[in-house]
């Protein structure tokens, strides 16, 4: 039997839950209704998962479909769970495991604000150039950079604009697509 | 063919096409324009309740006992929040019910105006779906779509928040073709043909089956429940099932096991343990079914029918799943079964009988009689020898009362037996029994209520007397709230913290002040007679039997135990059996 598929605990016994826990992306399309986000994240608090990042955007207006990316951490058996569970969803059309379908394309938005003077401004401007990201607003003592790619890229950055002067970021949360010709 | 009318005039429309006959409900504000409506036809009946939670409860009892949608029509704010509990026990239990809620006029939502609440926020949990109806224009397809959502695939209870504006506004009525291609939602109702025939395969093997049956055989239409017992008949399996279940299979056939679970039977639940190979068909593996489990059913193939996938490896890993309805399966299984065999399997099955009939032995429902008092055990004993031969529908509160009653009260047919599973919710067998009678005006419909738990519902009493509902209450009247003392004393040390019924009141007079009639009886002597009394009247009834009070339920798997180390009746010393490991648990 595999360990992982092991059920975590009744109100009979509460049974240690050791299996590994694995972050996955998943692709929610559902209809583009009104309280649809609330169902979803609903169902999440709801149901105790965890949601490390949420995008939700119209993806086919003329259909009244939106495109949910989802980046949950779980074990693989709350993992099953959590894509059955919003399979319920009446306005849920279909659920996929980008992670567990195989190779997928992830990417994020980052507005990074940075302030300073001198030989910290010409170090940031450096590495964002380094980085491809693009200044998108620029004052004599601050830029706002826009960086787009894996969120591992996007961490990296802000971490080097620490002691450059970072004073804010704001992040899309993920958008991630299957690779090859098949759509979703 | 569109016709014009008004929203409200839309609602009442589609309750009749969908041959609604009766709704539960209570007027308020922001449904008027429905209820005017509603006072302008005769095809639905409306029944006025005394709180909208027993307006649900009665739509339960309706639905259970039927097999149809039930209907709830109530007002916004607190008639929506007191609908909520209803709601929840529907969706906990898969009951198929439509709630119409009324909702302030579009312009004023948000804006905390009178009797406002987030209704579609609130119920967004405790609903299969909900919606908040915008435009008139929506207003017939969600109507009709409602009703299917709440019928097909797994069953449960729907919203439509009405907003009075909507209500008032005209725009085009028509009926919707079909559903079967709704956009997202689409039910899986026929089970993989492949893993039905797998299924087959690992039955005619089984040398130690059971059969764990739930309350998806009783959703899936009376036809599901001939099947079963055409099926088991086939195989020579022995048959169990839990609370939600009974009466699916005859606890009159030799094949029964009794219910299983928390309080279920020592042979069901050994069984269970024992056996080499489990089919469940439309139960869940819930908790007070499982116990512990990592200690469930340890060597055994399981096989599990369900038309939610969501159920599947949700509490228990499972070896074979189907996803399907129940009758279709059981059809399917039949069928295969038959070509692959004419004769029966009695002569494999011997030796696993043999051991069944040996846990039978220890008689787990036996109890202490008395000739003082009456015992809670003989009471449904006698009120089961009363109604045999009727056409009866039992109904329940909770606590031990619903115990003892699914144990000592045999079923022999499906929809009979209503009780509040999942959700637990005591107040819900007195409404549902008005519910249920308003659907079967001629049956003889009993709640076995607890003194505790009917007082949570018990204004709609009023209403089985205002609808002529000869509905009857038989109260095991013990003083405590009865399960809440049993746990007490075997995890608490027998400190009976607010479990006492204090001031209870006098319910013979109780009865009288509400119009109907009102039975005391104390003495097992008498019991019989006060009985018939209670079945020859022609009116609500209800019965205050005092029983003993310390009574506690058994058998009982003890929370953080397996199914193997049950407590048997008289096992001494209850009070240390539980370990400080199980009493945090529920």
């Amino acid at each position: 039997m595999n360990a992982n598929l092991l059920p975590s605990g009744s109100v009979y016994s509460f049974v240690a839950d050791t299996s590994a826990v694995e972050r996955h992306t998943l692709s929610v399309l559902v209809d583009n209704e009104p309280g649809i986000l609330a169902r979803i994240a609903g169902l999440f608090s709801a149901r105790g998962f965890n949601i490390d990042s949420l995008t939700v955007s119209e993806t086919e207006h003329e259909k009244g479909l939106s495109r949910i990316t989802v980046v949950t951490e779980a074990n693989l058996k709350v993992l099953s769970q959590i894509k059955l569970q919003l399979e319920r969803l009446v306005p849920v059309h279909r659920v996929v495991d980008l992670t567990a379908t195989g190779k997928s394309l992830e990417r994020e938005l980052a507005l990074v604000k940075v302030a300073g003077q001198g030989e910290n401004r010409v170090e940031a401007l450096r590495l964002a150039d380094a980085f491809r990201a693009q200044i998108v607003d620029a004052s004599i003592d601050s830029f706002v950079f826009e960086i787009t790619g894996k969120p591992s890229k996007i961490e990296q950055f802000i971490a080097l604009m620490v002691p450059l002067g970072l004073v804010e970021v704001v992040r899309t949360g993920l958008a991630a697509i299957a690779r090859g010709p098949q759509g979703m | 063919m569109a016709e014009e009318m008004s929203g409200a005039e839309m609602v009442i429309r589609a309750l009749q096409d969908q041959g609604v006959e009766h709704i539960f409900g209570y007027p308020g504000g922001a449904v008027l324009p429905i209820y005017d409506a509603l006072f302008q036809q005769d095809k639905v009946q409306h029944i006025l309740v005394r709180h909208e939670q027993g307006a649900t409860h009665m739509a339960e009892g309706y639905a259970r006992s039927t097999g149809k949608v039930g209907c709830v029509l109530v007002t916004s704010g607190p008639g929506a929040t007191n609908a909520v509990t209803g709601l929840t026990d529907a969706l906990l239990d898969s009951i198929p019910l439509v709630c119409i809620t009324g909702q302030v006029a579009t312009p004023l939502i948000g804006s905390d105006a009178f009797q406002e609440c987030d209704t579609v926020g609130i119920t967004r949990n405790c609903t299969k779906h909900n919606y908040l109806v915008k435009k008139v224009a929506d207003l017939p397809r969600i109507l009709h779509e409602a009703f299917y959502i709440a019928a097909s695939g797994r069953p449960g209870p729907v919203v439509i928040d009405i907003p009075k504006d909507v209500q008032f506004a005209m725009g085009d009525y028509y009926r919707p073709a079909s559903h079967t291609s709704h956009k997202s939602y689409r039910p899986q109702t026929e089970g993989d043909h492949k893993a039905i025939e797998a299924a087959v395969d690992l039955m005619m093997k089984a040398k130690r089956p059971i059969f764990y049956t739930g309350g998806g055989v009783i959703n899936s239409g009376p036809e599901a429940s001939r099947n079963l017992r055409e099926l088991a008949e086939l195989t020579g399996f022995p048959v169990t099932s839990t609370l939600m279940g009974l009466g699916a299979f005859p606890a009159s056939s030799p094949q029964w096991m009794g219910m299983l679970g928390m309080h279920g039977t020592y042979e069901a639940n050994m069984a269970m343990h024992d056996c080499d190979l489990m089919i469940n068909i439309g139960a869940r593996f819930d908790d007070r079914i499982t116990g512990r489990i990592d200690a469930f059913s340890p060597n055994s193939t399981k096989i599990h029918v369900d038309i939610d996938p969501s159920s599947i490896n949700k509490n228990i890993v499972i070896d074979l799943p189907i996803i399907g309805d129940c009758n279709h399966v059981l059809e399917e299984m039949i069928r295969i079964w038959r070509t692959r065999t004419n004769t029966s399997r009695e002569e494999e099955l011997r030796p696993w009988w043999h051991q069944i009939e040996k846990w039978r032995a220890v008689n787990s429902l036996r109890y202490k009689g008395s000739d003082e008092v009456i015992k809670p055990q003989y009471a449904i004993e006698r009120l089961a020898a009363a109604a045999r031969d009727k056409d009866v529908y039992i109904t329940t509160e909770v606590g031990q009362h619903q115990m003892w009653a699914a144990q000592y009260f045999p079923f022999d047919l499906p929809n009979r037996w209503m009780t509040s599973g999942g959700l637990g919710t005591m107040g819900y067998g007195l409404p549902a029994a008005v519910g249920v009678q308003v659907a079967h005006p001629d049956a003889l419909v009993i709640d076995i209520a607890g003194e505790a738990s009917v007082q949570m519902t018990m204004q709609e009493f009023s209403t089985a007397v205002q609808y002529r509902l000869p509905i009857k209450i038989f109260i095991l009247n013990n003083e405590y709230m009865g399960m809440v003392r049993q746990w007490q004393e075997l995890l608490h040390g027998g400190r009976y913290s607010q479990s006492y019924s204090e001031s209870l009141p006098d319910f013979v007079k109780l009865a009288e002040a509400f119009g109907g009639k009102g039975i005391r009886c104390d003495d097992p002597k008498e019991l019989d007679a006060a009985i018939a009394e209670m079945l020859a009247y022609d009116g609500p009834v209800l019965f205050d039997c005092r029983v003993t009070k310390e009574e506690n339920c058994f058998p009982m798997i003890p929370s953080g135990k397996a199914h193997n180390e049950m407590i048997l009746p008289d096992t001494a010393d209850v009070g240390n059996i539980i370990d400080d490991k199980g009493k945090v648990l529920v």
